[in-house]
């Protein structure tokens, strides 16, 4: 069983009805003791990491989450559950989960793209550029594009980590994958066709 | 081309009243579907990036049939989403939102009460609330500097208020977005409104959706470039299939605009 970690941070839904369109069961929890029983977890979220920082350790979700990464077990971060898995965020100055070394920085205010200045939040589809193969991304086009909706990204310390890159006046870390993790900053649940293949790769990965 | 980045967004616009299209829209052997959910699905098939919803149910008691409309939809299609008309509190949007629109928007009721930008943003999230704006051009004056003023209720009341104040005001008080309909330009399928798109889109750091005027792929080029707009809405150009979104994606791409090409 897949479980979705809920932590009232906004687009669960999304990610439970692209999962109910491929035929995938799924729990909607935020008890320590039923993410204990799933055999893999996806970690959602849109808003603000001061909050939700706030509402996972009151839950003691951020200790759950430390340990289950050491099970071995397969974990999906998607947008702000990507950004608060390193262990700082820009975003209202917050600590992290710490699963991966590095923070989440803000995009520079004067983004350009030639003698455009690029809007913040960037809002729409983007590409990403893999680094490597990962089985969460086969079957996926190079040509397919992504939504995101973000001012902040992740900037993990350790390079080896960085799975994939997006151009956005600036190269950034758009997807990190780490062992049994894999994290993506765009919503694979609103990427159309592409997206639900990633989700569909990530029920069946087996991390070796 | 420049370098690889955002793609600009191609977002076709169904208005729907009491649960159903108000225009006949024609697809497959020009056969009506009355269905929104339906006219989605076929949309999100032909490469739409995000759809827009407009309900103009008058009465309120069946706006429930539209968070129903709303539910379904967010079943069938995963691109994001938007549902305005008739949004007048935090309760109203939250409605939406739970239902499983990724955005909802606001028009006259934030001309009336703007801090509901505020509080939308504050609870949902800027990314969550578009600002839409309805704008007549006329005589420029002291009240009315850009020569641009916005008008509510379908284009009825002028507001008074000038279009471009209005819109950095709305950027300031959290709106993520602006939707920017052009009411001169509306239903003619002459083009957009590229001075007034301009004018917006280079005087806020949101993103801007053209809206009003798409009759020729041309249009859509135009507002993009010159009009320096991040999203273009279309409507009637591929309700009654004189263009289909791929087609337009590919004119696009030979003018060297990018858009998503693969879905």
């Amino acid at each position: 069983m897949i479980a979705i970690i809920d932590y009232n941070a906004g687009n669960i839904t999304s990610v439970a009805r692209a999962l109910q369109s491929i035929g995938q069961d799924f729990v909607i929890t935020d008890d320590t003791k039923k993410l204990d029983a799933a055999s893999r977890v996806i970690f959602p979220g849109v808003g603000a990491a001061g909050e939700a920082m706030a509402y996972l350790r009151q839950k003691k979700l951020d200790v759950w989450l430390r340990s289950y990464i050491k099970t071995g077990k397969p974990l999906l971060g998607i947008c702000l559950g990507t950004q608060i898995i390193l262990d700082y965020s820009e975003e209202n100055d917050t600590e992290c989960i710490g699963l991966v070394p590095g923070s989440t920085k803000r995009f520079p205010e004067k983004l350009t793209e030639g003698s455009a200045l690029l809007k913040i939040p960037q809002m729409g589809w983007n590409s990403v550029r893999l680094l490597r193969s990962h089985p969460v991304f086969d079957d996926v086009s190079p040509a397919a594009e992504f939504y995101f909706v973000h001012s902040y990204y992740p900037a993990p310390a350790d390079k080896e980590v960085v799975l994939g890159v997006t151009e956005y006046g600036m190269t950034f870390c758009s997807v990190l994958a780490k062992n049994n993790l894999v994290a993506m900053q765009f919503h694979p649940e609103k990427s159309g066709r592409p997206g639900l293949q990633i989700l569909k790769n990530f029920c069946t990965w087996r991390p070796s | 081309m420049e370098a690889v980045m955002i793609s600009k967004r191609i977002i076709p616009c169904l208005d729907v009243r009491d649960g159903k299209l108000t225009k006949g829209i024609k697809f497959k052997g020009n056969v009506d579907i009355g269905d929104p959910v339906e006219a989605a699905r076929e949309y999100y098939e032909q490469g739409a990036d995000e759809i827009v919803f407009y309900d103009i149910t008058a009465s309120s008691d069946k706006r429930d049939i539209m968070i129903d409309v709303v539910r379904r939809v967010a079943e069938t299609i995963f691109i994001p989403f938007s549902v305005g008309g008739g949004i007048r509190n935090l309760d109203d949007m939250r409605n939406v939102i739970h239902a499983g629109a990724e955005k909802v928007s606001v028009n006259s009721a934030a001309v009336e009460n703007p801090q509901i930008i505020t509080q939308g943003a504050k609870a949902f999230g800027s990314q969550c609330v578009v600002l839409g704006m309805d704008v007549k051009k006329v005589d420029v004056s002291d009240a009315i500097p850009s020569g641009y003023e916005i008008v509510i209720h379908g284009g009825r009341i002028y507001t008074g208020i000038d279009a471009l104040w209005w819109a950095k005001e709305a950027e300031k008080l959290g709106a993520g977005e602006i939707c920017l309909n052009s009411i001169d330009a509306d239903g003619v399928q002459t083009g957009y409104e590229l001075n007034l798109t301009w004018l917006i889109s280079e005087n806020v750091h949101i993103p801007v959706i053209a809206s009003g005027g798409a009759g020729k792929p041309e249009h859509l080029a135009d507002v993009l470039t010159k009009g320096k707009a991040d999203a273009a809405l279309i409507a009637s150009m591929v309700h009654y299939r004189t263009y289909t979104i791929a087609e337009i994606k590919h004119y696009l791409s030979e003018k060297q605009i990018k858009t998503r090409l693969f879905w």
